[in-house]
């Protein structure tokens, strides 16, 4: 057994940015992010979120959960997770995945790096040790938590290209979206990621904790004349809402966490189809989705875009007069100019520009209005720049 | 000329005084007789020592049914429940597990033992809430007999069917497993680190006769997590005053419905006249005329002490004799001349407030249990202390501080003898010593101690053989089994006699439930309205 | 690769694997049994400890076996032969004043007629219980939630049998089904060694002492011999290996081909399902459907390799309880050992060492710490009493199942095995003061070396406990309680399937009718 720790009894945890995003918070707007003090905004939501989609965003993401999965068998054992087919997965690629229990219900989903030699980072919102523990039976893998030794910040917006640039990141222009290289700094290796949670250029950066606010503090001054902003959790809400990400806990419920039969959802019921690889070999959940495929789903997921300039938050959405599913996430999406939400529905209704209706709620000053709001299914999210893909990253 | 009653319900404790609130709101004359000069039979606040409540037998309230308490206006009546957060278990190496309320202070504190853990405990709180919603729809209901064919019976049969097919085949499977395991074996599922299993396996054994390896202990792990408090599943918390405050403010409820209650008054007899009860005849010789009475006494008092032989069929006489009601628990109840402290934990931590526990791994815990099968104490006890008066300021003088110490394993007999006061002095030395094991100046802050072993439980409680929940919590006496089959519906053999204590469906604890329960059937014979609140939807 | 195509591979040999095997044969199919070692049987096979001396090397008494098996598999025909049958179980005393349990009713010196009677009464209630048991046990369980007509019928007729019980006795067994010996014991007789011996049956084999909860379930189990027709157990002649001999001639000639002397490394599984084995050595014999008669724990971990499965499953054959409680001694003795009070034709029965049931829960204890009882309980058989094939003219063989022997040793069997042999013969001796002068080979099989010698994960004879979590529906777990297992085109037939343990042949009969069912392309059946 570990060497037990003597601890602080409140074992409150700050980032390794911690002092410089507390100088940089100046309106005192604080959430608890896992056992982490974090901002949900800085100074204005509205700035910070233009800042993503206009210029440069700074994100902590030092909270996510990390781990580090390494071995002869981390190959075969992540494959075995995954939906897809992790063999895909080149040295120095990232990818988007999610992952199921055995009855295909999705636990949640996050970001699958590769480091080569049977190295791979792992990089959810929910914690997952105990199904990746469950799932290493078998497999010749050694699993890590690393969330605390590892300092990462997103660093997403149309200039970050130029700003990790002029902080010395030279050539990252030539970075394909979800590559990965590294960087020397200040004596330790800056690791920078094409990924994010925003639907534009972006990076990640990745280092230890001990240089992070050195990081911090290079990274703003190389950013200064060009639009850098720290921005907090509600504007990447909106970002990422406006680009379509699902977040666990929100838009579903992680699997293993479900008390209720029926409430955890495939990823064929969140559309993630493309997630799926029913032909690379056994994977958890792979018996239960061909199952799946062959009787049918339960729901389906849409983007709506909501008439109207309510956010359709909580909303029942209606066919007719019948109730045939509900919204998840939901929220005026600035750049697009839409008001999206994205639902549950009933697998049989939602084919992508099927005429809806959500009940939206909403107050003011006391007084609540009920609006039956006609709604759109999409075909894509409303936000889908195209820096996204260019490769070379485009100047801004 | 003594007054007829409709209605006599002996014993006040808390599901006596809640059948009886529930008669008399419904219109029925009712009188509780108790044969302590005080109410509230296991619920109940004792000034033992100078200005010090004890809450000396019950201590803790998560069971009570909201519904009732609610219905019956309690808190009108004067009860306030202080939920407190978390727990606590001691390690023996001076390390400690705090169980936080929040639940990412809890993942830190859990992930600082084993970060595995701290993660499986998601999944584990997932797993057991199913099996206790399963359960807590059942709790305000009067069990069907599966061998009847009446339309009552067939639909709360169907409706449990539904319940457990609701789950699906995987889910059902799982909770056949849930039921019959042992809280051992189901916590070895999800969790590796010792103390984190000893610490969640005390709900398993708390109460009852039975090891963490006995199969059947998780199921006791449910009827602690089906309480709730303010919607809080699983929750715990203090009645303000002692739990002597939930019988006082019951009774004012019942008052308020014109119900009577005597104290001092100890029922000899439940007279019966060609298979009819007429009321009960008193030890003092007075006889009380009723064509209801309900009994609040555990089933081997009720058909073996307060009924004749000759006025039961033989087999309730049989099965009142083979129905297991041993005790496993003692209690110490001590006044502090001021707060303790305890290895690693700040006085001011909230950790202080809640269940605090000393054994730190599951073997520990059944070695406790294989000193009860041989017939002592156990000489290694698991405790459950808490010190009340940290959060209720009616407990103790400003300062001083009350302990609540419940102590598992004590058997109802030493090797087979009854307990003798050496015994008694000896059960609470090897406690205190267990205590000052993890709290260094315990010793010396103790001003009172009372020890209460199962003998002064059955003395002066009437709980046979010291048993907390009126009889063992086991499958042949859950549900319909209650206290036995054929009699779950709390009816007893003899027309106009009712039973309402813990020793029927659904069992001990301050639910409040089977005293409600068994009012909603005399009132259903008596062709009444219906007054008993259904049980509140999905949780 | 071997050309040779096969509708099924059954991997193992013992006799649910061959009982298997031969229904599946008569049914058409063509059937290929590979056993690792020399002769069938598995566990139930005849072993020579010792030079001339042989005894039933795991399974000692033949008490469960379903007479369909019997007649359908002609095993008298194919060469089955009860040296003796309807045994009296005698509970031993050191002082003599032994209890003997016989199908028509118990005696006893120290006996009082109260228990005779009530034991009487229980006896014809356990009957009926263990009836219903049986009309469970003789097919797959049914689905509950998705039940399909054959399941509904048979949940009907279940409901049915229960009804039938009359209500007092149905509200019994839903008292008492789920509860422990003790307190039945207690509630019904007086006399220690009965109450003993009769909780022996209700732990013999498991992870239970007479107070866990669960083991009247397991008692009822052990009951449902007599349903299948045993008034007592029997000894075949030759050893349980007699049994195997015969299933084996019976399975060649419904078609069976076996093969011995071959170990299976590997059951081979794409994503999709089976597709074979493979063989020691590399051979790889192609089959879409492949029978495991190993236990589940070596059928998932080492065969099939829980990387082959969806990790929901490989957690489920994790957590499967499977540690074996029970040592095997076999005696080679050079003449008949005195037992006090007991004559010659007693010692042909099965005698038992279960002085009472505290004592038990003691033996019990030390098995919880991973310890062996310091006192432990016996099940005993000197079977060269009636068999004289079993050891030379005038000499004995004795054995006894030795519990609580716990898989898991903390001090390790190395250690251990020595000690625990001359612990269980020292035990023995309080009944048999003059058995050491007798003796003059000895042999102990720890549940270490049964796993080992038979192949029996974690030394379990049943495959896995016998509780209620692990059975039925939950047998031998979710979600692959009715033969299929979670891997398309594999089965299991053994112990580890409903209903569990015993040599019954039930698990293995209802495998292949099952397998018969099957339509290939159903996942879900």
């Amino acid at each position: 057994m570990d060497q037990l720790k003597p601890h602080d009894p409140t074992m409150m945890r700050q980032t390794p940015f911690h002092s410089r995003v507390a100088r940089a918070c100046e309106i005192n707007q604080w959430d608890d992010w896992k056992g982490y003090t974090t901002p949900l905004a800085y100074t204005e939501v509205e700035q910070e979120y233009f800042a993503i989609r206009n210029s440069t965003g700074v994100f902590d993401l030092s909270p996510m959960t990390k781990y580090h999965i390494g071995g002869p068998d981390a190959e075969a054992f992540l494959n075995r997770v995954m939906t897809r087919d992790i063999r895909k997965l080149k040295p120095g690629r990232v990818g988007y995945t999610v992952w199921c229990n055995d009855a295909g219900q999705v636990m949640d989903d996050g970001t699958l790096f590769n480091f080569g030699d049977n190295n791979y980072r792992l990089c959810s919102y929910t914690r997952v040790m105990d199904w990746l523990q469950w799932s290493a039976l078998g497999f010749d893998v050694s699993i890590e938590d690393v969330t605390a030794d590892v300092a990462a910040l997103a660093v997403q917006g149309p200039t970050s290209c130029a700003v990790l640039k002029a902080m010395g990141c030279a050539g990252l222009e030539g970075l394909k979206p979800f590559g990965l290289t590294h960087f020397d700094f200040e004596g330790v290796e800056l690791m920078v990621s094409r990924t994010g949670f925003t639907g534009d250029l972006g990076y990640e950066l990745w280092i230890v904790p001990e240089q992070a606010e050195l990081l911090w503090d290079r990274l703003f001054a190389a950013g200064k004349d060009l639009g850098i902003r720290a921005t907090g959790g509600e504007a990447l809400e909106l970002a990422r809402i406006e680009a379509g990400f699902l977040q666990a806990g929100v838009d579903f419920v992680p699997a293993e966490e479900v008390v209720r039969q029926g409430r955890s959802r495939s990823p064929f019921e969140l559309g993630l189809d493309w997630l799926v690889d029913l032909d690379k070999g056994v994977f958890n959940g792979r018996r239960a989705l061909l199952e799946e495929r062959m009787h049918g789903s339960r729901y389906r997921f849409v983007f709506l875009d909501v008439e109207g300039n309510k956010p359709a938050e909580h909303s029942f959405i209606l066919k007719g007069r019948k109730e045939i599913g509900i919204v998840t996430s939901a929220a005026w999406c600035p750049t697009a100019k839409s008001n999206i939400a994205f639902a549950q529905i009933d697998a049989r209704y939602g084919k992508a520009g099927e005429e809806l209706i959500a009940e939206v709620y909403y107050q003011r000053e006391l007084a609540w209005t009920r609006v039956l709001a006609k709604c759109r299914v999409l075909r894509s999210p409303v936000f889908n720049s195209p820096k996204r893909r260019q490769t070379p990253a485009p100047d801004y | 000329m003594a007054k007829n009653y409709d209605a006599i319900v002996i014993g006040s404790g808390h599901n006596g005084l809640t059948n009886a609130a529930y008669l008399a709101k419904a219109g029925l004359n009712v009188l509780v007789v108790e044969k302590n000069p005080y109410i509230g039979g296991a619920t109940v606040s004792r000034q033992l020592h100078e200005d010090w409540l004890y809450s000396n037998c019950s201590y803790v309230c998560s069971l009570l049914r909201p519904e009732i308490t609610r219905d019956l206006e309690l808190p009108r009546h004067g009860l306030q429940i202080v939920p407190y957060g978390g727990s606590l278990s001691f390690c023996s190496n001076g390390d400690h597990f705090g169980d936080y309320p929040d639940h990412e202070r809890q993942y830190r504190e859990m992930a600082r033992h084993s970060v595995r853990d701290a993660n499986a405990y998601e999944r584990y709180a997932a797993d057991v809430m199913k099996q206790t919603r399963l359960i807590r729809r059942f709790l305000l209901s009067t069990p069907p007999d599966p061998t009847s064919l009446k339309l009552r019976d067939l639909r709360e049969m169907k409706r449990m069917k539904d319940a457990f097919t609701e789950l699906g085949e995987e889910g059902l499977a799982d909770a056949l497993r849930f039921w019959t395991m042992s809280i051992g074996d189901f916590l070895d599922e999800y969790f590796e680190t010792d103390v984190i299993k000893a610490h969640l396996a005390g709900s398993g054994i708390i109460g009852t006769a039975l090891g963490v390896y006995s199969p059947g202990t998780a199921y006791v792990l449910l009827h602690h997590y089906m309480g709730d408090v303010d919607g809080t599943v699983g929750a715990w918390g203090f009645a303000r005053g002692g739990m002597g405050a939930v019988s006082a403010a019951l009774a004012a409820s019942l008052q308020s419905f014109r119900g009577e209650i005597r104290v001092d008054a100890e029922v000899e007899q439940i007279t019966v006249k060609r298979g009819r009860v007429t009321g009960v005849a008193l030890t003092s010789g007075e006889e009380i005329k009723a064509d209801i009475v309900v009994s609040n006494l555990d089933p081997k008092r009720t058909f073996l002490n307060v009924m004749d032989s000759k006025d039961l069929p033989a087999e309730v006489v049989t099965k009142a004799r083979n129905f297991k009601i041993r005790g496993s628990s003692g209690k110490l109840n001590i006044a502090l001349d001021g707060l303790p402290s305890f290895n690693g934990i700040p006085s001011d931590s909230p950790l202080m407030h809640t269940d605090m526990h000393v054994l730190d791994s599951l073997e520990r815990m059944e070695r406790a249990y294989d000193d009860w099968k041989s017939g002592t104490w156990s000489q290694d006890p698991y405790v459950d202390m808490l010190i009340p008066s940290l959060v209720d300021p009616t407990m103790a003088p400003p300062g001083k501080h009350m302990m609540t110490v419940f102590v598992q394993y004590a058997p109802p007999k030493v090797r087979g003898e009854e307990w003798s006061d050496a015994d008694r002095d000896a059960f609470g030395k090897t406690v205190i010593d267990q205590i000052a094991n993890y709290s260094p100046d315990f010793k010396d802050l103790i001003l009172h101690c009372e020890v209460r072993t199962p003998r002064e439980l059955e003395a002066e409680v009437g709980l046979t053989e010291g048993n907390i929940f009126m009889g063992e919590l086991t499958f042949d006496q859950l549900l319909f089994n209650r206290p036995f089959p054929g009699y779950a519906q709390y009816r007893g053999p003899v027309t106009g006699m009712y039973m309402c204590g813990s020793g029927t469906h659904p069992g001990g604890g301050v639910m409040a439930a089977p005293g409600a329960n068994a009012a909603r059937e005399i009132l259903l014979d008596l062709r009444r309205p219906a007054m008993v609140p259904e049980a509140y939807a999905d949780d | 690769m071997t050309d040779a195509h096969y509708d099924a591979v059954v991997v193992g040999g013992g006799h649910n694997g061959l009982v298997c095997g031969a229904y599946l044969a008569k049914a058409g199919r063509k059937v290929l049994l590979l056993e690792r070692r020399a002769e069938v049987g598995g566990a139930a096979v005849t072993r020579e400890f010792a030079d001339g001396f042989s005894v039933s090397a795991c399974a000692q008494w033949l008490q469960q076996l379903h007479p369909d098996v019997e007649s359908d598999l002609k095993l008298s025909r194919h060469g089955l032969e009860l040296a003796a049958r309807d045994l009296d179980t005698i509970a031993l005393a050191q002082d003599g004043a032994h209890v003997t349990i016989a199908a028509n009713g118990v005696s006893g010196a120290a006996l009082s007629d109260r228990d005779a009677e009530r034991y009487a009464r229980f006896s014809r209630q356990m009957f009926k219980f263990a009836r219903l048991l049986a009309r469970v046990s003789e097919r797959r369980v049914p689905q509950l939630t998705e039940a399909g007509w054959r399941d509904r019928i048979a949940m009907l007729s279940l409901a049915l049998g229960m009804k039938r019980l009359g209500r007092a006795d149905m509200r019994d067994l839903l008292r008492i089904g789920l509860i422990n010996i003790y307190d039945v014991m207690e509630e019904h007789f007086d006399n220690d060694l009965l109450k003993g011996a009769l909780s022996l049956d209700a732990t013999l084999g498991t992870h239970l002492g007479p107070r866990s909860p669960n083991s009247v379930i397991s008692f009822l189990h052990r009951r449902m011999g007599e349903v299948f027709g045993y008034r007592g157990p029997a000894l075949v002649r030759g050893g349980m290996g007699g049994l195997s001999q015969a299933l084996a001639a019976a399975a060649s000639a419904c078609g069976v081909e076996i093969r011995t002397e071959v170990q299976v490394t590997s059951i081979d599984a794409a994503a999709d399902g089976v597709s074979g084995i493979t063989l020691a050595g590399g051979e790889r014999i192609r089959a879409p459907i492949v029978v495991s008669n190993a236990d589940p724990k070596t059928t998932f971990e080492i065969l099939l390799g829980l990387a082959n499965v969806e990790a929901g499953v490989a957690r489920r054959v994790h957590n499967y309880r499977m540690q074996g409680n029970v040592a095997k001694l076999h005696l080679a003795l050079d003449g008949l050992p005195d037992f006090v009070g007991l004559d010659e034709s007693q010692l042909g029965q099965r005698l038992v060492v279960a002085p009472g049931m505290d004592a038990m829960e003691l033996a019990f204890n030390a098995a919880k710490y991973g310890e062996y009882s310091p006192n432990p309980v016996l099940d005993i058989s000197i079977p060269s009493l009636s068999d004289d094939s079993l050891a030379p003219a005038g000499s004995h063989v004795l054995t006894a199942l030795v519990q609580y022997a716990p898989y898991s040793l903390k001090a390790g069997w190395e250690t251990g095995k020595e000690a625990f042999t001359q612990l269980a013969i020292e035990t023995l001796k309080r009944y048999a003061p003059n058995l050491r002068e007798t003796i003059i080979a000895s042999e102990l099989l720890t549940p270490v070396d049964l796993e080992r010698e038979f192949h029996l994960g974690g030394g379990h004879w049943h495959h896995g406990e016998i509780g209620l979590d692990q059975l039925l529906v939950a047998r031998p777990f979710p979600g692959a309680s009715r033969y299929a297992m979670p891997v398309p085109g594999l089965f299991l037939c053994g112990a580890g399937a409903h209903p569990g343990g015993g040599v019954m042949g039930l698990a293995g009969r209802n495998a292949a009718r099952e397998i018969i069912a099957h339509k290939p392309g159903k996942s879900r059946t």
